[in-house]
């Protein structure tokens, strides 16, 4: 669009700095929020698009979130950005990275296995000693997307990312 | 029960553009019919809100307001379309806390009070479960927006209804006491499920538009759910008689006025304060 805009690569890995202000280990990308970037002329002016999809409608880490991207671009120049939320196809945990995955469980938090409800709390392994002998404490935890678990092999409580 | 649906129906979108060209009174009846769909998340939501700090062990502390806070996010969804469909300047908060209970669109079920924990869980059970089905159905709507929502709101509605329905077993199954009282919630809230499936002439509208289901459809499928929960909850199922209505038309219990009051004060008394 405009030869001085940075290229898109350059701004995904900008935004990979961005995290979730909740678990600020996983950044926006990993998370899945992040759908699309476009430029595109507006009055003369380049103007970047960013396509985000919220991870449950409730959740208000999402207003945090897009105040973070702009202050973030805005850092690297970028200050024209239009933030657009797309509801469809609704987000789902099976968009977080293996990266993502990975980061979680070094935190102290269970990833989600595989999407489908049912079978979730026999599949849950504790984020610290690996065991598979844990159990549901509650269906919700400190955020919207997590539920509390317990490990009986090493007896530490945990928060497990629920399939989503 | 599927002949009377949407599914198989020829899925006219209706677009922006379309609404604009419609006739202002079917936008007068489609702002309307989201508001039902906003109002009974919005009321919920307070009413589960109350619960903050007051829950009877932390986790359920944590599982009631989690629950209202999706059900926020759902209200905020749908107030916003309605306030972009009446496109008279108003703003999903203004639709929250500038109209007056005549004017609340939601089910006279969500409104009543929390009473004890099997009171709340019974009120949510009922709701979840025509929830459910119902954005199930909504997936399959004409509008476009109606289905994005929906399948939003849908995933989260079927994990609600997993935590009550699992809650209505184990104090229906529990101790004497916590039977007791399951029972005693379940009897007191049936007069207000018989709202979920009562079909006005906006109902009618809506589903001859391919917009909405005919609500009657659910109630089948509705009533086997319960029974089947409440006979894992050695619960009785509650006799049917006289059944409550008015809320879908803004005639509510007076129990409506005094939440509005708590919900709306600040907004009231200080017009457009921000956070």
């Amino acid at each position: 669009m405009n030869t001085t805009s940075p290229a898109l690569a350059q701004i995904w890995s900008w935004l990979e700095e961005v995290v979730d202000p909740e678990i600020p280990v996983v950044s926006v990308v990993d998370l899945g929020i992040v759908r699309g970037l476009s430029w595109c002329e507006d009055q003369g002016e380049p103007k970047l698009t960013i396509t985000i999809t919220p991870t449950y409608s409730g959740c208000p880490a999402t207003a945090v979130i897009k105040q973070d991207i702009v202050t973030a671009l805005s850092e690297h120049g970028i200050t024209h950005v239009q933030i657009e939320t797309r509801l469809a196809p609704a987000w789902t945990t099976d968009w977080l990275s293996e990266k993502g995955k990975r980061c979680l469980r070094e935190y102290g938090i269970a990833p989600p296995q595989r999407l489908g409800l049912d079978s979730e709390e026999t599949l849950t392994e504790c984020p610290r000693c690996g065991s598979k002998n844990t159990r549901m404490v509650s269906q919700f935890g400190s955020t919207p997307c997590k539920a509390f678990y317990v490990c009986d092999a090493c007896c530490e409580p945990f928060d497990h990312f629920k399939c989503h | 029960m599927k002949k009377c649906g949407m599914r198989n129906a020829d899925r006219g979108m209706i677009s922006d553009s379309t609404l604009r060209d419609r006739h202002p009174a079917f936008r007068i009846s489609f702002f309307d019919y989201i508001l039902r769909l906003a109002d009974s998340c919005l009321i919920l939501s307070q009413r589960l809100g109350e619960w903050c700090g007051r829950g009877p062990v932390l986790e359920e502390d944590l599982a009631l307001t989690n629950v209202a806070l999706d059900l926020n996010g759902q209200a905020r969804l749908w107030l916003g379309y309605a306030a972009e469909i009446e496109g008279k300047g108003r703003t999903e908060d203004q639709l929250a806390f500038f109209r007056d209970a005549h004017e609340f669109r939601n089910l006279l079920l969500v409104e009543q009070a929390n009473g004890d924990f099997a009171m709340t869980i019974a009120r949510q059970f009922y709701f979840d479960l025509w929830h459910s089905w119902l954005l199930n159905e909504l997936l399959y709507s004409s509008d476009q927006r109606i289905r994005e929502i929906s399948e939003k709101a849908r995933k989260e509605v079927q994990y609600h209804l997993r935590r009550s329905a699992g809650w209505v077993i184990r104090l229906g199954d529990g101790t004497e006491e916590s039977h007791i009282r399951m029972q005693h919630a379940a009897d007191e809230l049936w007069q207000f499920t018989g709202e979920f499936f009562e079909t006005d002439a906006l109902d009618n509208a809506m589903v001859q538009e391919k917009i909405g289901p005919d609500p009657r459809m659910f109630q089948m499928v509705w009533m086997d759910r319960v029974k089947s929960t409440f006979a894992e909850a050695t619960l009785v199922l509650p006799e049917t008689g006289w059944m409550q209505r008015g809320g879908k038309c803004g005639i509510h219990t007076e129990r409506l006025g005094y939440l509005l009051a708590e919900m709306q004060f600040l907004q009231r008394a200080y017009p457009d304060a921000q956070w």
